[in-house]
């Protein structure tokens, strides 16, 4: 290349990404309104109007499919559009005539058209199997199966308050699901293989010993083995010693599988925000479907739908219940992973006398 | 048969299906055809078919690049390498067809054409190159105003929500102070130096569209100090049904002001006498819950900055932390002064003091707040705990001993 090479410049600027209407308004909002599922209308303080149309999108894409959405921003939005941090695109503009037939072109190309106010929005998911190296699950394959079977929550406002699905394929939780409503989880379940031959060439045999948090693993003890071995009753699966040295794998085909945790959220309304505690501890990993994980995450939706208080979160229904009711109500057997045996367990044991029978 | 009787059944169903895209782009590009053939052979075996790890980049950065081997080179030479690229996102995620176009032709030029909008990070993943590909790609982006983001033990990425510009909630700009933050800390992005991964996420207020509560080491999030902002009669409209509650977002048509907002207040710190809706403000906690039910009745006050919140990550190592309040109010306002010399110390102390893989919020924990306070110049705040400790273990050291003997006392004589 003969040109000069640039470096370090940081991301382009927004302001030249921004729609007239926008910039014209920017910080000067004064309202807004949901007239239809998918749909925003922002009302600024000089009296101009914004819609957004919020279409229903994976994460994973190709380029012909980001020139389609261009396609119908180009058609209808004056070549302006934005996704949302939940992985949405939004179509902006400020033609109210233009609304009705972007939401047409949209569904004519097979694009859902919602994701607004109570519903179930988009799941921030990761790689899997399409592109990382630690996954105990895929992660693409299973929000697809999950958003055909809940289909009917991403277009109506039918449910007591938003619900934010969230997909991490391992413990990494590249998604950050640990805030999260109903949080789907890739686990492995069984302490890393050690390929003796090999952890020599390619790992730095302390750095290996100090990743792991448990501190599970030790030199091997015969010492003209270069290698460690790993005391599985300590192991909890988190693959950071494989993070850190490639000859410890610890995927199991059959034993991996998926944990649900539930009842998280980042928002402050009402209350703070919560983390996610474990549902369900173990489904199993069934692709191309995963029909285990898609009916309980169905089961847990439709019992918090029927019985939730109005404006009332997953994890607000939850708390007001008590868990017991929880496991009761949605059918989930309590088993020993319910109960935390990690650091600070003592802060998650009951001291009350406040439960049910 | 189809090559990829698994995937096939991923192709059906009312939600978009990235398995019809893929296939479309396999058609033009040998590499997306082995990309699918690969995945078919994951939902097969159920384990994965990538290779751990393999240090690429290019000249002069640490960052930005994720090096991504098939361990089924002969059967998918296509992915032989296959390495990710990600590419710092404008403020907001806000796009002109034009940027979007150009960034697809080069992506179609030097890629895979397969990407991720976008990682949970924020920026836009290139998913797919090689590694000749990957200076190429850098500098014909660089050359239309794009750059890399962050990776490995290096600040990633600042991400924000979409704040003044379609927002009224908005309590500071979050775009530009994510932006200027950006480029403050280039450098930072690029190389890296620190401990571990270090993150901005900027949410312009208590709702917290980014989740930066749960996913920044540094989480600034939009806050006011006066008093929320009513409009009466908008009051008496979502009294009488003629406004919908969450500006028709919601699964009910009308709001019964006293049970549905002042009831659930979580201060108790609203009242409503069937015409006018009172607040005491000074005990209003800035939830949110009040605004969010009636967007055209309520606002927040005039009086607007950020909290800043520290420490929080993923479970990985320890167990998950979510941030916690160390500066209750900032001022917002462009340069960002206060913030980004905050930030540096924090970095600062943070990589004197971390050990490998150890992010800011497990250093705090092990250290203890007054050593961090203390290192970056804060004082002590109620707002930072939920509660004092009930434990009789609290350390004195000789400056506490000084300031008694000053005059210093413990309650006000
Ligand atoms: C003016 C009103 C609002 C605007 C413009 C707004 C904007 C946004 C946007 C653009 C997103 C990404 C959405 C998506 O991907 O689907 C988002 C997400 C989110 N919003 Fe809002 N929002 C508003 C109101 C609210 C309200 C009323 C709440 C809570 C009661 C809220 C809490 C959240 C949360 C928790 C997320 C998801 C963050 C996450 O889990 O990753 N927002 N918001
Ligand atoms: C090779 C495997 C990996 C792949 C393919 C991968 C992929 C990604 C991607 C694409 C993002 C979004 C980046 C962005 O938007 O800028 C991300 C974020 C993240 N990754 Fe990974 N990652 C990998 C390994 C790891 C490891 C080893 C860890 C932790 C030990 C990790 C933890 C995270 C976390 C916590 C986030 C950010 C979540 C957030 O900000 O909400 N990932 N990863
Ligand atoms: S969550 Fe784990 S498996 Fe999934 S992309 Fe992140 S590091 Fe990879
Ligand atoms: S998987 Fe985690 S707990 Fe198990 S040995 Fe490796 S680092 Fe230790
Ligand atoms: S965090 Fe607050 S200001 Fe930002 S988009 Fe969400 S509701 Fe608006
Ligand atoms: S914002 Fe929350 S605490 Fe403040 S008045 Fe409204 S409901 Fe009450």
């Amino acid at each position: 290349m003969a040109e000069e090479r640039i470096t370090d410049i940081g991301p382009p600027h927004y302001e030249q990404f921004l729609p007239p209407v926008i910039k014209a308004n920017y910080g000067k909002w004064k309202y807004h309104e949901i007239p239809q599922p998918g749909v925003l209308k922002h009302v600024g303080e000089s009296g101009d109007e914004l819609y957004t149309v919020r279409c229903g999108a994976g994460r994973l894409l190709t380029t012909d499919y980001v020139r389609e959405v261009c396609d119908i921003a180009d058609k209808f939005c004056d070549g302006y559009v934005r996704w949302t941090s939940r992985n949405n695109i939004e179509f902006l503009t400020n033609k109210k005539e233009n609304v009705e037939p972007l939401i047409a072109a949209i569904k004519a190309q097979g694009w859902p058209v919602g994701g607004t106010g109570h519903a179930v929005t988009s799941i921030v998911h990761t790689q899997g199997w399409i592109h990382c190296h630690t996954p105990a699950i895929d992660a693409s394959g299973i929000v697809k199966s999950v958003m055909d079977d809940l289909f009917e929550y991403f277009g109506h406002h039918t449910l007591p308050a938003q619900v934010r699905i969230s997909l991490a394929c391992c413990l990494n939780m590249c998604g950050a699901v640990h805030c999260s409503d109903i949080a789907i989880l890739g686990i492995h379940r069984t302490a890393p293989k050690i390929f003796h031959d090999k952890l020599r060439h390619l790992c730095e045999i302390p750095t290996t010993i100090a990743s792991c948090p448990t501190g599970a693993i030790r030199p091997h003890p015969d010492k003209s083995i270069k290698s460690v071995v790993v005391n599985e009753e300590r192991c909890m699966y988190c693959g950071n010693c494989y993070t850190m040295c490639p000859a410890m794998p610890l995927f199991d085909p059959d034993k991996g599988g998926v944990a649900l945790l539930i009842g998280g959220k980042v928002s402050n309304a009402k209350h703070p925000p919560m983390f996610s505690r474990l549902g369900v501890p173990y489904l199993p990993n069934n692709p191309p479907r995963w029909p285990e994980v898609v009916q309980a995450i169905r089961k847990i939706l439709t019992t918090y739908a029927e019985n939730a208080k109005k404006w009332e979160r997953l994890g607000e229904w939850v708390q007001r219940i008590g868990w017991n009711r929880f496991f009761e109500m949605c059918e989930i057997p309590f088993t020993f992973q319910h109960i935390d045996d990690y650091k600070w367990a003592y802060d998650t044991y009951n001291t009350s006398m406040h439960f049910k029978f | 048969m189809s090559d990829t009787p698994m995937l096939d059944q991923l192709e059906t169903g009312p939600w978009p299906s990235f398995v019809k895209d893929l296939k479309r782009k396999a058609a033009q590009k040998p590499q997306v055809k082995d990309l699918l053939g690969q995945l078919e052979r994951s939902y097969r075996d159920k384990i994965t078919h990538w290779k751990h790890g393999g240090i690429v980049g290019v000249l002069g950065y640490g960052s930005g690049i994720i090096g991504r081997y098939s361990d089924l080179p002969d059967e998918f030479p296509g992915l032989e390498h296959f390495h990710t690229m990600r590419i710092n996102h404008p403020s907001g995620w806000f796009y002109t067809t034009e940027a979007l176009r150009m960034l697809c032709d080069i992506w179609d030029q030097y890629g895979s054409g397969v990407l991720n909008m976008h990682g949970s990070t924020g920026d836009i993943i290139f998913l797919g190159t090689t590694t000749d590909n990957l200076e190429p790609c850098f500098q014909a982006l660089a050359h239309k105003g794009f750059d890399i983001g962050g990776s490995g033990s290096a600040m990633r990425s600042p991400s924000c929500c979409c704040g003044p510009a379609r927002c009224e909630w908005s309590c500071y700009d979050t775009m530009e102070a994510c932006y200027d933050i950006t480029q403050e800390f280039q450098f930072e992005l690029h190389r890296p130096g620190f401990p571990y991964k270090f993150k901005f996420k900027f949410s312009g207020c208590p709702n917290d569209c980014v989740a930066a509560v749960a996913r920044a080491d540094c989480s600034v999030i939009g806050v006011w100090k006066d008093d929320i902002r009513i409009d009466q009669a908008a009051v008496k409209a979502y009294a009488g049904g003629e406004l919908k509650p969450k500006g028709g977002g919601a699964h009910v048509d009308k709001l019964d002001i006293q049970k549905d907002v002042v009831d659930l207040c979580p201060t108790q710190c609203m009242s409503w006498d069937g015409s006018t809706l009172k607040i005491n403000d000074r005990e209003c906690n800035h939830c949110m819950h009040c605004i969010n039910l009636m967007p055209q009745a309520l606002r927040p006050g005039t009086e607007k900055g950020a909290t800043i919140l520290l420490g929080s990550h993923a479970p990985i190592l320890e167990g998950a932390q979510m941030s916690w309040v160390i500066v209750p109010f900032m001022e917002m306002e462009k340069p960002f002064d206060e913030l980004k010399e905050l930030g540096a110390n924090i970095m600062e102390w943070w990589t004197e003091n971390g050990k490998n893989r150890e992010r800011v919020g497990e250093l705090i924990l092990r250290l203890g707040m007054r050593e961090f306070c203390k290192a970056v110049g804060l004082d002590p705040v109620p707002q930072s705990i939920k509660w004092p400790r009930c434990n009789p273990f609290f350390f004195w050291h000789a400056e506490d001993f000084e300031a008694e003997a000053e005059g210093k006392t413990y309650i006000k004589l």
